[in-house]
Parts: C-alpha cells; sequence; structure tokens
C-alpha cells in the first residue's frame, strides 16, 4: 500500500466534509419541520389565548370554549403522577444498584424494565382500567388516571434513575464506608445526593411524557366534554384528550382552539422543564 | 560472584564506571608504591620524579569518582548494598588518594637521597613495599568479589606491617649511631618506613570498607566507640 | 505549624506495644489468593510502611486491617487480626463501628462533592448521627488544624469541597478521617496523585500525627517510606518477606529479594 499522496489527502477531507454535511442534515432537517410545524401552531392559535379562553369551559360554540378543566385535569394528573412515580421509581433504583447489584433477580428485574419501557401505552390503559378503576375501585377518576400513568413513566424514572446512581463514583461510597457509615446512610446522603441531576432528569422525562398521553387516559375512563373543574373524585379530562377532541370536530373555528390549547400544553411544559431544569443546574453546580 | 543486574542499564553502567575508576586508581598506585620504593632503593633519581609528578592522575580520578557518586545519589537516591557501596566509594578514594601521596612522599625521600643507595635495609622495606602492595591488591579484590572472610585476612595481615615497620626502626637507629652520613641516610630510610606503615594502615581501612560493604555492619573503629 | 515535642514518643530504636497484631492472615478474590499466611505486628503510635511491587497485596492488606475487603462479594478470608487483643473477625464485631476506630485515606483524594469543606470534615460524625450541633465549630477547628489545612481553608469553609487543589483535597480527606477520632489511620498510597510539594506538606503531617495516631501507610515510592515510617514491611506476590526497622531494611536488608527490590533490580 503506498503512502497517502495529495490527491488522497483532497479526497478524504472532501469525504469527510460530506459527512459532515450529512449528520448536519439528519439535525437540521427534522428540527426545521418541527419547527415549521410549531410555527404554524403558533401563528393559529397565538391569537386565540386570552384569559377567557384559559378559564373557560368547553362549550358547542368555539368561540366561547375554554380549556380550564382539560388544564386543571392535565395539572392534577402530572403532579399525582410524579408523586407516585418517583420516590417508587428512585426507591426501584436503589435497590436494584446498591442492593442487588450481582444478585440474580436484580438481573432479572432489569432486563424486564426496558421491556416495559417498549410497551405500548395503551396497554398501560387497559391494565389500569382493571385494576385500578374495577379492582382498586377508584373508578373513572383523576387517581385511577394517575395510578396508571404512574405505571407507564416508571419504567422511565427508574432507568434515568440508576444511570444516575451509576455516574457516582465508587470512590465516594468507599470514602462514606471508611468512615463507619453504613450502607443506607451512605445512600441517603452521599449517593442520592450525587444522583440528584440525573435523577431529576428522569423527573422531568416522566412528568413531560405523562403531559402528552391520550391513549391510556380514555381507556381508563377521562370524558372528553366536562363543564365544571374537576377534582379527585370525580370525572375529568386533560389537555390532549382536549386537543383531540377539538381538532376532530368540523368546524373550522375548533381547530383554532385546538391550535391554541396546544400552544398553552407547550407553554406548561415548557414551564415545568424549565423548574426542574433551574433545579438540575443549582445541584450540578455542587457536583466536581 | 555473579550480581543481578539494575534493571535501568544506564544505572547500571554508572555503577561500573565508579567500579572501574576505583579500581584503575589502585593499578596506579600500587605502581606508585613500586615505583617509588625502587627508586629509594636503586638511587633512581628520575623516576622517584617521574613518580611524583604522576600523582595528578591519581587527584584528577579521586574527583572524576567524587562527582560520579554524587550525581548517583542525587539522581537514583540508592539504596540498601548501591548505597553502601556508592558512600564507601566516596570514602575509598580518599584512602587511595592518601596512599598515593604517601608514594610521593617516599619518592620525594629518594630525591632527597640524590642517588645514595641504602643497600643495608633493602631487604626489608622491599618486604614492607612487597607486603603493602599485596595487602593492597587483597583489598582492592576483595570489594570486586564481595568477599569478606578475604577482607578480614586483609586487617589481620596488619600487624605484619608494623612488625616490620619497627623492625626497621630499630635497624635503622642502630645504623645513624654511626656516623654523619649515616644519620642523614637513617632518618630518610626511617621516614619511608614509617610512609609505607601508614599506607598499610589505609590499606586496612579499605578492608574494612569492604567488610561493611559486604556485611552490612560497621567493624571500624571497634572498641574505641566508647569514651 | 509547630512541631509537637517528642519527649514523650519512645525512640525508635524501641519496640512499641502492638496495637494490631495480625495473625496467619490469608486473603483473595474467588479462586484468586492475594495475600498467603501473613503474620506482622503493627506497633502502637509507630508508621509502618508497607512496601512491594504491583499485585504484591499491599492494598489488600490494609483493607483487611478496617474490613473493606469483605465489601467485594467475591472476597476471602482467614486468619485473625487483633486489635488491641481483640480478633476483628469475632461474630460479635461491627464492621461498621471498627471502621470508627481504624479510619482510611485513599489514593485518590474523594471528597463528597455535594459538600461543603465544613460539611466535609464532619461528614463522618454526621453520617452516623454522632455529631452534636454544640461542638460541630470546635471538631472542624481541630481536624483542619491536625491536617494542617485550617489557615488555607478557615475564610472559605461554605466553597465545596471539590473546589480545593488536589494536595489540599487530600488533606481534607484526612481531617474528615480525623474527626471521627480513630485509634488507627491507614493510608493507601496518598501521596501518589498529588505533586512533590503537596507530598511534602503530607509527609511533613505524618510526623506529627504518629504522637497520637497508628498510621499504617502503603506505599510504592522507596523514598517516602524511608522518610516517613518507622518500620516497613516489604511484600512479595501476597508472601510477607521481611519486616524490620526502617533504617536497617533499606541500608542493609536481610533478604536478597528486598535488596533486590529496593535497588531495582526487579524484572
Amino acid at each position: 500500500m503506498r503512502a497517502p499522496g495529495p490527491v488522497d489527502r483532497r479526497r478524504g477531507k472532501v469525504g469527510e466534509r460530506l459527512f459532515v454535511w450529512l449528520c448536519l442534515a439528519c439535525v437540521l432537517v427534522p428540527l426545521a419541520m418541527l419547527g415549521v410545524l410549531l410555527g404554524d401552531v403558533i401563528v393559529d392559535g397565538a391569537g386565540r389565548i386570552d384569559w377567557a379562553f384559559i378559564r373557560g369551559f368547553p362549550s358547542r360554540r368555539a368561540s366561547v370554549a375554554g380549556i380550564w378543566p382539560a388544564l386543571v385535569g392535565s395539572i392534577y394528573l402530572i403532579g399525582l403522577t410524579a408523586m407516585m412515580a418517583v420516590p417508587i421509581g428512585v426507591g426501584a433504583a436503589v435497590y436494584l444498584e446498591e442492593y442487588g447489584r450481582r444478585s440474580k433477580v436484580a438481573g432479572f428485574i432489569e432486563v424486564n424494565i426496558a421491556n416495559l419501557a417498549g410497551v405500548p401505552s395503551v396497554i398501560y390503559g387497559l391494565l389500569g382500567l382493571e385494576v385500578f378503576v374495577r379492582v382498586f375501585g377508584f373508578g373513572s377518576t383523576i387517581l385511577a388516571g394517575s395510578c396508571t400513568l404512574a405505571l407507564l413513566v416508571l419504567p422511565i424514572v427508574i432507568m434515568a434513575s440508576r444511570e444516575a446512581l451509576r455516574t457516582v463514583p465508587d470512590s465516594l461510597r468507599e470514602g462514606a464506608y471508611a468512615l463507619g457509615a453504613t450502607r443506607w446512610q451512605t445512600i441517603r446522603q452521599v449517593v442520592l445526593p450525587s444522583a440528584l441531576p440525573g435523577i431529576l432528569t428522569g423527573a422531568i422525562l416522566a412528568v413531560a411524557r405523562a403531559l402528552g398521553e391520550t391513549a391510556p387516559l380514555i381507556v381508563v375512563g377521562a370524558v372528553v366534554f366536562i363543564t365544571f373543574s374537576p377534582d379527585l373524585h370525580s370525572q375529568y379530562t386533560a389537555l390532549p384528550i382536549q386537543i383531540f377532541n377539538w381538532v376532530s370536530m368540523p368546524q373550522k373555528a375548533f381547530l383554532e382552539n385546538a391550535a391554541a390549547a396546544i400552544v398553552v400544553l407547550m407553554v406548561v411544559l415548557l414551564l415545568l422543564n424549565s423548574v426542574a431544569i433551574v433545579l438540575r443546574n443549582k445541584y450540578q453546580k455542587r457536583n466536581y | 560472584m555473579q550480581q543481578k543486574r539494575h534493571t535501568d542499564r544506564e544505572y547500571e553502567a554508572e555503577l561500573s564506571r565508579v567500579r572501574d575508576n576505583l579500581l584503575r586508581m589502585t593499578g596506579r598506585v600500587e605502581q606508585m608504591i613500586a615505583d617509588s620504593v625502587r627508586a629509594l632503593l636503586e638511587g633512581d633519581v628520575p623516576l622517584a620524579r617521574r613518580t611524583i609528578e604522576d600523582d595528578h592522575k591519581v587527584n584528577r580520578l579521586e574527583v572524576d569518582t567524587d562527582d560520579l557518586c554524587l550525581l548517583i545519589l542525587a539522581k537514583r537516591q540508592p539504596l540498601g548494598s548501591d548505597l553502601r557501596f556508592i558512600t564507601l566509594a566516596m570514602k575509598m578514594v580518599t584512602d587511595l588518594e592518601r596512599i598515593g601521596d604517601l608514594a610521593v612522599n617516599i619518592a620525594e625521600r629518594a630525591v632527597a637521597l640524590s642517588g645514595e643507595r641504602p643497600a643495608a635495609f633493602a631487604a626489608v622495606l622491599s618486604r614492607l613495599a612487597e607486603l603493602d602492595q599485596n595487602q593492597l591488591r587483597e583489598a582492592i579484590e576483595s570489594f570486586v568479589t564481595r568477599d569478606a572472610a578475604r577482607a578480614e585476612k586483609v586487617c589481620a595481615s596488619d600487624d605484619q606491617i608494623d612488625k616490620l615497620y619497627w623492625q626497621l626502626a630499630q635497624e635503622a637507629q642502630k645504623d645513624m649511631a654511626h656516623d654523619g652520613a649515616s644519620l642523614e641516610r637513617g632518618i630518610h630510610v626511617q621516614a619511608a618506613a614509617k610512609f609505607l606503615e601508614r599506607i598499610g594502615d589505609h590499606v586496612t581501612n579499605l578492608a574494612e570498607l569492604v567488610i561493611f560493604l559486604v556485611r552490612g555492619k560497621d567493624i571500624r573503629h571497634l572498641g574505641k566507640l566508647e569514651s | 505549624m509547630p512541631a509537637k515535642p517528642q519527649a514523650h514518643r519512645a525512640s525508635a530504636a524501641e519496640t512499641a506495644p502492638k496495637k494490631i497484631d495480625v495473625k496467619d492472615l490469608s486473603a483473595g478474590f474467588g479462586d484468586k489468593t492475594v495475600l498467603r499466611s501473613i503474620s506482622m505486628p503493627i506497633e502502637d503510635k509507630r508508621v509502618t510502611a508497607i512496601i512491594g511491587p504491583s499485585g504484591c497485596g499491599k492494598s489488600t492488606f490494609i483493607r483487611c486491617l478496617n474490613r473493606m475487603h469483605e465489601l467485594s462479594p467475591i472476597a476471602r478470608i482467614s486468619g485473625k487480626i487483633l486489635l488491641d487483643g481483640r480478633d476483628i473477625y469475632d461474630k460479635g464485631v461491627d464492621p461498621v463501628l471498627l471502621r470508627r476506630r481504624v479510619g482510611m485515606v485513599f489514593q485518590k483524594p474523594n471528597p463528597f462533592p455535594t459538600m461543603s469543606i465544613r460539611d466535609n470534615v464532619v461528614a463522618g460524625l454526621r453520617l452516623t448521627g454522632s455529631l452534636r450541633r454544640s461542638t460541630t465549630d470546635q471538631v472542624v477547628e481541630k481536624a483542619l488544624v491536625q491536617a494542617a489545612l485550617w489557615d488555607e481553608v478557615k475564610d472559605r469553609m461554605s466553597d465545596p469541597g471539590g473546589s480545593l487543589s488536589g494536595g489540599q483535597q487530600q488533606r481534607l480527606c484526612i481531617a474528615r478521617a480525623l474527626a471521627v477520632d480513630p485509634e488507627v489511620l491507614l493510608m493507601d498510597e496518598p501521596c501518589s496523585a498529588l505533586d512533590p510539594i503537596a507530598t511534602a506538606r503530607i509527609e511533613d503531617l505524618l510526623h506529627v500525627l504518629r504522637n497520637d495516631y497508628t498510621i499504617v501507610i502503603v506505599t510504592h515510592n522507596m523514598q517516602q517510606a524511608t522518610r516517613v515510617s518507622d518500620r516497613t514491611a516489604f511484600f512479595l506476590t501476597g508472601d510477607l518477606v521481611e519486616m524490620g526497622s526502617t533504617d536497617d531494611l533499606f541500608t542493609s536488608p536481610r533478604d536478597p529479594r528486598t535488596e533486590d527490590y529496593i535497588t531495582g533490580k526487579f524484572g
């Protein structure tokens, strides 16, 4: 094989440039499509948003329809889902990572969690219907809905928390043991604080996923049209469901409503993400 | 005795250079003892002068070896037998250089006799010089072969050298009583004998250093450390 | 920092009482045996250095002394280690409590990154729930003074533990270990990740610490062992080859294998 000459070098450079552009295109094209979509929605719906829209209730007349029940429902849902999924998920991750590292049980569980993350969300809806709505007797309430969503996002929380726990170097654990700390003391005071940024990331992902789910909620009995503000024991609806409903209406005015509701949904999502990111950055600064 | 080699070959080479320098110095001073005594006994003044001039080569070797040892101490921070070897090498060159100076002193006495041959003392002087050379050779051999037993024999032979010296001193004193010429001759011969006796002492020092190198036990000043 | 007077400390030539007595210690991982029948004393209020080539079992040895070796799931261990006469592997001995008597400092400094300097120092006490709020400041100051770090950090106690330089971090870890008030301090190559000046500071520190603590230091730097220790043990592929006074072992070792190792005739 002869040594690379000037022609080869030029060819190599051209090839590399092409590759870089190709990669850039793969990133930019979908982003561009997304950007166009979002831009379109914002243009369509931003004008429709006013205080009456947010505080209003659904109606057959597009101009007075509002998203209040859906907004309240969504917020309740993600609140409860997070409150249930995060502690359980982190606890499971702690067990798998700290206590059960080499046991066969832990290995078995680990494989199945990855599988669970890939199960279609409708299946979770069916599970929730049977277990929470019927067997537990919660009925078609926000409680049943959030339990179902909690199950849905649990694998995400577990996997993200496990990754976060894995990034905590063993030298920290050893340092704590060498000081005469028990395993639980070490986990609580050294490992978990260090893993907090990653755990928060997992929580953000979980909440974002829960916010956008439609199918499982419909299966467990979320309704489309309610005219009162829901609470834990009543019927309820959620923003994605409301959006889906309006999009399927024939009147064009409802499309504008849907667009507006999408914008509200995104704003809520953005707000949640920002809070979590701020928290994560604050804790990350402490980790060197 | 086959020594294990150091992993760092440059270090091994540096230690070899120190060893070679010591051997070369020994060879030179041995020659100087032989030459100076011969010059004294045969009245060979040119030989005596040459011997005196050659002393600078020994001094040069002393300085070079000291520099080399200093560098090794700084660079290699030797331990164990290497540490003992380097520190002892620095002491050995001092003893060897002193032996060279003493040979020069003998040669100076040969010059002072200006060609006169002290035939009466030839036998004892030669014997004394021969003893010194042999013991020096034995001491350096024991150093090369790390043979402590051989070095101990060198220490033991110091008595023999002392006895010969006293014998010579007494003979010289008897001779000096004869006449004026004999007096001057006697003084130079006695001085030369004293120098040879002190060469013997330095050779014993060398042997004691070798024992310390090999055994790691300091036998110097045995019995004379407590006040 | 003024050196403490050493008048009350027995001269290095005399043998001190045994703080730790290792009897027939064998240890390993799974099928692999790392230590073979080690028996040796660790004298009270002395610095004992453990030297030897990589893989000779030095780190495993000191991890046996504070029962950290058994944290590995495939660890094996047999033999006795007597601390003040009592076997630390006795059924009634709680390893967690043992580790409060026998502290450890690691090769790579490992201050807790989410805690401030002050919190790092008392971490040992807080982790185990033995911290009293009223004495925190005193404990912190005492430990940092002992670790020769007080002057450098007294104005920045709330800064995160990880914001210090490598040498300062290691001294912080030493302060952290000392705050628990152990009797024995184990150090696993504490200076190997540090520059020469930081190393010199820690060696200087050891000269003062040994008045109050029994110290066992693993090091692959023989010159360091000669500088800081009173006794040295030479390990080779799991065996204790030679142990004796540091001064004697490094100038006139008894075993030819020791001689070969310290003069660099290995490999």
